[in-house]
């Protein structure tokens, strides 16, 4: 790898964005590579938006995306996509969950809406009906975000390997959640 | 977070910085540690609670323990440290405003063992309702030696520093943190977990060292600034302050620390520059000499730092009265910024915290350089945007939402205040509730509504966290009683220090249970009714008007547990 890899994370607060950090940190960790991780706690994981972020790479220092400067924007939330364009320009890919969670007092933007912004920024967008499947094969969408690691690694987006993903999924998530996450990650792959 | 305790000397593991502090504090040989949970600091707490049963295994004295506020946590620290313990006591920044009064005065007498204070503040208020505040303030006040980590690896160093420091010198010592570097996570390697206590140490008595009266106060006062000096051969000395790109021949040099560090470098990167970088890992006291050799070589210099100029203010000082040539820059006159910097007249903003890119632009700027991208451009496109906040709101099934609705069916918003305070309730401020009139800090509703009360003759909910109620609402009460004034005290009460991670407090006990509503009742105050508002809404409702009506002040405790905990006790 030459250059950095930056990532960026969004969704709403309880969908799962520090479990899937703490995962792409062990398999970082497991390929030997440098990396930074960002993640805020507190109220905003109270239903708020949620945004974490990770660098990987030979040496990294910043634990922040600049502007402009992330390879992959990860979206468990459509909405929550437009936020993210901050850290978007031509060279982004874009891995949209198809979920919308309507933001109270607030009208939804539509799908529509939302791809046409994205648009704007980049061509490089992919719409997964990731909470759909999860739902439909494991009665769980919170394992939507597992499955969506497992799809940009599949699709070349995310610069780490399939055996390293499981293995971080094995550090991280608990005995009770394990062989879900790790089955949520080998269907997006399958 | 599971190798916290691992004995894999060299190992590499993932740790967030805040959790490398606490392996910093193990790997010193730690006894005590005390806190207060606030966010960016809660890890620390957190993490002890989790371990403490297994810390006692490999050091038997070992005690961990949430302190009911963190003035509370400060002195027990302290209490550890002046007998001859290792004591770590970790607080947010509005925590040390709580502490400070004690704060100032354990510098004078310094203590035995070792006594680490761990402070992280918020830049861009992430977690904090109430002020955005620059901490380091406090090391010039207090006098206290300050450390600023960079990375979680920092961290962890840095706290060993600290605790060798602190007993080389028989002084409290700092380590100021900020969210984006606490809430930071990256590979540690391990070392060795140091447990060679010879005996158990006990308090010697030694007025003269401990008791700070007036004159011998005085004489404390100049024993700590003699310390200082001591200390800032220590700092000239450490490689805690480095340079980076010291054969430059460039005339512009960067100073900066902490998490600034870590954007100076990524900027440096991306314009292909080596500037020379002097990086502060001491920042009380600072290293003055070393300092002006690294001025002397310069034509400017920019200070690269988050919020209000700490480090621009001592360094001009500096130059000043070295007389020197050199142009000093940083957040220069304009206040400018916020969570998205839109105007950059100033090179640096002193509202809200740095990005990368806020350093690349500020470097490229001094430089009349172009940045590596058009940031500006970029920026006015997204801004176009207009994407609706989200902001947090109450989770489904939170027991405050009957609270919510009780009061909006039988209270007229128009004739009611409404006093808020820190916990997950500040979320009543959001527009769907919209129950919140002002806020403030811990403790802080109760006694705004009392001064409101009495002078408007107004009516005033004021609402108190059950947490919260111990850690500042107490003398609050207290003072209503005293001083008479009627308002009504809503106490919710959730059984747990929720928005921080469900931390335990007195009311829920830690073998003892302490009953909010006794000393509620033992502070004088008439009208108490106990309710469990999810399910006795009508009694709730009828409560809330019988007490408005009253003369004195009145206090319902609301009474039903977080949705959240209840969910974890149940897996």
């Amino acid at each position: 790898m030459k250059k950095d890899f930056n990532l960026v994370i969004v969704g709403v607060g309880g969908q799962g964005q520090i479990t899937l950090l703490r995962i792409l940190e062990e398999a970082a960790l497991v390929e030997n590579k440098d990396f930074k991780g960002s993640e805020l706690h507190g109220l905003s994981q109270r239903g708020g938006s949620v945004e974490v972020q990770f660098r990987m790479g030979k040496n990294i220092f910043s634990p922040l995306v600049s502007q402009g400067d992330a390879d992959l924007i990860l979206a468990l939330e459509m909405q929550e996509a437009l936020r993210a364009l901050y850290y978007a320009s031509s060279k982004t890919q874009f891995l949209l969950n198809e979920l919308i969670i309507p933001i109270p007092g607030e009208n939804i933007i539509p799908k529509e809406q939302i791809l046409n912004s994205l648009k704007n920024f980049t061509k490089k967008i992919e719409i997964v009906e990731a909470s759909k499947i999860c739902r439909e094969k494991f009665q769980k969408e919170i394992l939507a975000g597992v499955y969506l690691l497992g799809y940009a690694q599949k699709k070349g987006f995310l610069p780490l390997k399939k055996e390293s993903l499981e293995e971080g999924i094995k550090r991280v998530v608990s005995e009770k959640h394990l062989e879900e996450n790790l089955k949520a990650l080998r269907l997006s792959q399958s | 977070m599971k190798e916290i305790l691992s004995k894999e000397i060299g190992k590499k593991v993932l740790f967030l910085s805040n959790e490398a502090v606490c392996r910093g504090a193990i790997e010193s040989g730690v006894d005590f540690v005390s806190t207060y949970p606030g966010t960016p600091a809660s890890e620390i707490g957190n993490t002890f609670w989790q371990i403490e049963k297994d810390l006692k295994k490999i050091n038997p004295v070992f005690h961990f323990e949430f302190s009911t506020n963190e003035k509370v946590a400060m002195e027990a620290a302290a209490g550890a440290a002046i007998s001859g313990f290792k004591s770590l006591v970790a607080m947010k920044h509005f925590g040390l405003n709580v502490a400070s009064d004690f704060f100032h005065t354990i510098m004078y007498s310094g203590i035995e063992g070792s006594m680490v204070i761990f402070v992280a503040d918020d830049p861009s208020c992430w977690s904090s309702a109430q002020s955005e505040q620059n901490t380091r303030f406090y090391s010039l006040m207090a006098h206290i030696p300050t450390l600023e980590p960079s990375n979680p690896q920092e961290f962890k160093d840095f706290t060993k520093f600290a605790f060798k420091l602190s007993a080389q010198f028989k002084i409290p010592v700092m380590i100021r943190s900020t969210t984006r570097a606490s809430h930071q996570s990256g590979p540690v390697t391990l070392g060795e977990i140091l447990n060679s206590k010879s005996q158990i140490p006990k308090f010697v008595k030694d007025p003269r060292r401990f008791s700070t009266m007036a004159p011998r106060v005085l004489e404390m006062k100049k024993e700590l600034f003699e310390k200082i000096e001591v200390i800032k051969r220590e700092s000239e000395r450490s490689n805690l302050n480095k340079i980076i790109y010291g054969n430059s021949k460039e005339k512009l040099g960067i100073i900066t620390s902490g998490v600034s560090f870590l954007y100076v470098i990524e900027a440096l990167k991306k314009l292909n520059l080596k500037l020379p970088v002097l990086k502060l890992g001491f920042i009380y006291p600072l290293p003055e000499r070393k300092i002006l050799n690294f001025l002397k070589k310069l034509k400017s210099v920019l200070i690269v730092e988050e919020l209000e100029p700490y480090l621009e203010r001592e360094i001009a000082i500096l130059a000043k009265k070295e007389n020197l040539k050199i142009k000093i820059l940083g957040k220069g006159e304009k206040i400018e910024g916020g969570r998205i910097w839109k105007e950059r007249k100033a090179i640096l903003p002193q509202i809200g915290e740095l990005k990368p890119e806020y350093v690349e632009i500020a470097i490229s700027k001094v430089l009349n350089k172009k940045p590596s991208f058009n940031y500006q451009l970029h920026l006015k496109k997204f801004e176009k945007l207009k994407i609706p906040a989200r902001p947090p709101i109450l989770c489904p099934g939170c027991p405050y939402w009957a609270v919510i609705n009780a009061i909006k069916k039988v209270v007229d918003p128009q004739k009611v205040i409404f006093g808020g305070e820190i916990g997950c309730y500040m979320v009543f401020s959001h527009p769907v509730i919209n129950l919140q009139d002002y806020l403030y800090c811990m403790g802080s509703s109760t006694s705004v509504a009392h001064g409101i009360s009495k002078m408007t003759k107004q009516k005033v909910i004021a609402f108190v966290g059950d947490s919260s109620f111990f850690h500042a609402g107490i003398p609050a009460l207290i003072n209503a009683v005293f001083n008479q004034s009627n308002p009504l005290i809503i106490i919710l009460d959730n059984q747990t220090t929720a928005m921080t991670g469900h931390q335990p407090h007195p009311g829920v006990g830690n073998g003892k249970v302490i009953k909010i509503e006794d000393i509620v009742r033992a502070c004088g105050i008439n009208n108490v009714k106990v309710i469990d508002q999810v399910e006795n809404l009508k009694e709730f409702e009828e409560a809330i008007k019988e007490f408005l009506e009253k003369e004195e002040a009145s206090v319902i405790v609301a009474r039903h547990i977080c949705v959240l905990l209840e969910k974890k006790k149940k897996t």
